[in-house]
């Protein structure tokens, strides 16, 4: 009895400790300021939760979200049927005349960055660049989304997403029409458009939102002298067919897209990129729904580009050369925990590694790079008002574009934690108390000194949709 | 104040706290379903995170959608009232009208959703979370401690489809008078219609057969049979277990097969083979501009 009551009383000293451990080392890592004050990029989100659809449908957000904007299987399911319940009282005509389909999503922050190497200039030291750390900190905002989206017609839907950074520069992040159930069955559906590709490990709903944490950064790795810009996480341009089972356990994609990474006008010129993606959920009692799925990404990128106008335009991507992404990941639940899990190997070709244009022969010892990655990000959802986030990535390089770098030039490894925080749940609107720290650290880019970089980030926020 | 002082003090409040839990009703309620066991206590956390927008913190089907003032909601989000778990009717049950549903009757509900209504399929959720969702929905009425469901209903084996059993269900449709409210055509639009309210004191609109192919409690023949013989509680649809007899209720259910114009069952295909038949549905068809409702 009393050795119970000593390790409760022990148990209780251990949750005060980590508890006070947490608010220290959020504020102490928020108030060491140790660097000059210049700004850092902004944090640009464009990410999803459609309280729209929770208005269409009176249902609280938590139905069809784990925690918005992440998806359970069942707002999986409703997203996979075009949007749609399935109740035949999907269509537009079974809605208010006054009902509109839009929602806005921002998140007024205070943001602190941190990064340890950079090159800095600074006049008032006479002007001469140096390696140093630079922090920044302070209030700032997210940009926006105006999410519209829902369904036109019975088994018509559309998504509209205009997006801005938080300077109010707009771009289109998505813009679809999709055609659902063709045939009478849910196997057959069809998009075209700008979309997200069809990653069941989404980063359009992630749950991070800071410089370093806002992205998986196995989606966007480019080796250190790669003139690729594509990113898994960036959304493409093309037509998909999709078709899932009634529950949504079997899941298979296959998308052409245009090889431009998302860009509109063309900007690389010709070429066709294919995704695949197919995934498989297994009802695994109480613990949950798990699932396992594998994608791959085909490409191909241009290596130098012709011009008009006087040079003044591109006229064309040219010299393409090809490129793949590939990868495994699960979705493991133990009842309220649960680990996303994923692998990826990936490579681009000798040209695109090594930034040579096509037409020019290869430099000495020149390879097409490979590197794999691997990610698992652990969340424990107390209730569909609070979640724990918590999540590793780390990329290694398997070889080079030059045998003359270093091993792991461009390596990553990066950790993030944090919570959120529902105040409240209804199918109006949303509301997140947001607190994250980021950390990641790159192998051998530091502009001068060629050291290891690290980069840090602190994000405390509000982020609503409404 | 001395810890004996401190004791007392919290005493009362604690007590209170911890006597909550035992005040929610039958938190230990399970659902059986073959071999899977539903438990109220996690049941609990799924409808709190799937449920309470329309059924309501106390499940009596005020949720914040259902928001009543006089007699109507402030907002019409549901245009049919979700239903009052407190209340324990059920529409879908395979047990007489005005008994308890079983706990497949319940999850079968969960699990198919209602068509042309805002209760969507919970299919993409586990058995097992379904069987949960069960057990802490009969938490809500006592009667579910109390009573017993009421006994299977047996449905036959369905005889094979015939001209004559359309034909005989054309009939007995005239007679029990199931026009007067689902009209001549089975559109939903009878003479009674219009005037009909369910046990909420709500409109509510008769099923219309000339859309879709699934009904409020299921898309099987079995399932149609069902319905004439359980009533379908809480609506002015009712029992006709005393009135038919199982082989008319079959005939009754191959002739409203026909009715579903949009729906290509075997039923409406052997009656478009008459040239009466064939006459009725092609006038029953509604061509023209499709507007996304669901009519062709």
């Amino acid at each position: 009895m009393f050795l119970k009551q000593r390790q409760l009383g022990r148990k209780k000293q251990a949750t005060w400790v980590a508890s006070a451990l947490w608010v220290v080392v959020l504020l102490a890592l928020a108030l060491s300021d140790t660097g000059p004050a210049v700004a850092l990029p902004p944090p640009a989100l464009h990410l999803r939760a459609i309280p729209a659809f929770a208005r269409k449908y009176g249902m609280p957000c938590s139905a069809c979200h784990e925690a918005w904007p992440k998806l359970n299987n069942f707002g999986q399911t409703f997203k996979d049927n075009g949007y749609q319940m399935m109740n035949d009282r999907d269509a537009p005509i079974f809605q208010q005349a006054a009902y509109w389909p839009v929602a806005f999503r921002i998140t007024p922050n205070w943001h602190r960055e941190s990064v340890d190497r950079t090159d800095i200039t600074n006049p008032a030291t006479g002007g001469v660049t140096t390696e140093g750390q630079l922090t920044t900190h302070g209030f700032d905002l997210s940009g926006l989304d105006i999410l519209t989206a829902g369904t036109l017609a019975k088994n018509i839907s559309f998504l509209l997403v205009p997006s801005a950074d938080n300077t109010a520069s707009f771009h289109f992040e998505s813009a679809n029409v999709r055609f659902d159930n063709l045939l009478h069955t849910s196997w057959l559906n069809v998009k075209v458009g700008k979309f997200e590709l069809d990653n069941i490990i989404s980063e359009k709903r992630i749950l991070t939102l800071s410089n370093n944490g806002g992205l998986y950064q196995i989606y966007h790795f480019i080796p250190v002298g790669d003139i690729n810009g594509f990113g898994l996480g960036d959304n493409q341009l093309g037509a998909e067919l999709s078709g899932h089972s009634r529950n949504d356990y079997t899941r298979y994609s296959i998308a052409l897209l245009s090889s431009n990474d998302g860009n509109v006008s063309l900007p690389n010129g010709h070429g066709y990129d294919t995704f695949l993606t197919f995934s498989q959920a297994f009802d695994a009692g109480s613990l949950g729904l798990q699932r396992v799925g594998a994608f791959a990404y085909l490409g191909r990128a241009p290596t130098y580009v012709s011009t008009q106008a006087g040079g003044s335009a591109i006229a064309d991507g040219l010299g393409q050369k090809s490129f793949y992404r590939a990868g495994l990941y699960g979705l493991w639940y133990i009842k309220k925990l649960d680990f996303m899990t994923m692998y990826t190997h990936a490579s681009d070709s000798a040209f695109l590694g090594t930034g040579t244009p096509a037409y020019t022969p290869l430099p000495l010892g020149a390879q097409a790079p490979v590197w794999n990655g691997g990610m698992i990000e652990t969340h424990y959802t107390w209730n569909p008002q609070f979640i724990l986030i918590n999540r590793y990535e780390l990329i290694r390089m398997s070889r080079q574009a030059l045998v003359t770098n270093p091993g792991n030039l461009g390596d990553i490894d990066s950790l993030t934690f944090g919570y959120r925080y529902y105040p409240f749940i209804s199918s109006r609107a949303g509301l997140a108390f947001h607190n994250e720290y980021s950390i990641v650290r790159q192998r051998g880019v530091a502009p001068i000194s060629g050291r290891d970089v690290s980069s840090s980030s602190v994000f405390l926020g509000f982020d609503f949709a409404f | 104040m001395n810890i004996k002082k401190i004791a007392k003090f919290l005493f009362l409040p604690t007590a209170v706290l911890f006597s909550i839990p035992c005040l929610v009703a039958g938190q230990e309620m399970e659902s059986h379903l073959g071999k899977l066991t539903g438990h109220a206590e996690s049941g609990k956390q799924l409808y709190y995170r799937f449920c309470w927008g329309c059924h309501g913190f106390r499940g009596d089907g005020t949720g914040e959608n259902w928001l009543p003032t006089g007699n109507f909601p402030t907002e019409p989000y549901l245009n049919i009232q979700p239903r009052n778990f407190d209340a324990a009717v059920f529409k879908c049950r395979s047990t007489p009208t005005g008994t308890l549903p079983t706990d497949q009757d319940l999850y079968n509900s969960v699990e198919r959703g209602f068509v042309m209504s805002n209760m969507p399929s919970w299919i993409s959720l586990t058995k097992q979370q379904r069987a949960d969702l069960v057990a802490f929905i009969k938490t809500f009425s006592p009667r579910f401690k109390n009573e017993k469901p009421g006994e299977l209903i047996n449905v036959p084996a369905e005889p094979k489809l015939t001209l004559e059993s359309i034909k005989h269900g054309q009939e007995l449709f005239q007679k029990l008078e199931c026009w007067k409210c689902h009209g001549q055509e089975g559109r939903g639009d009878g003479p009674s219609a219009s005037t009909l309210t369910d046990s909420n004191d709500q409109p509510i609109r008769p099923y219309n057969f000339a859309v879709g192919s699934r009904f409020k409690c299921g898309s099987t023949n079995q399932d149609l049979y069902k319905i004439f013989m359980t009533g379908v509680d809480g609506t002015p649809m009712p029992s006709f277990a005393d009135v038919v007899k199982p082989d008319e209720a079959w005939d009754l259910v191959h002739y409203l097969r026909t009715l579903q114009v949009t729906h290509k069952s075997p039923e409406l295909v052997l009656w478009e083979s008459t040239k009466e038949g064939s006459q009725q549905v092609a006038s029953r068809r509604v061509s023209g501009t499709p507007t996304g409702s669901g009519i062709k």
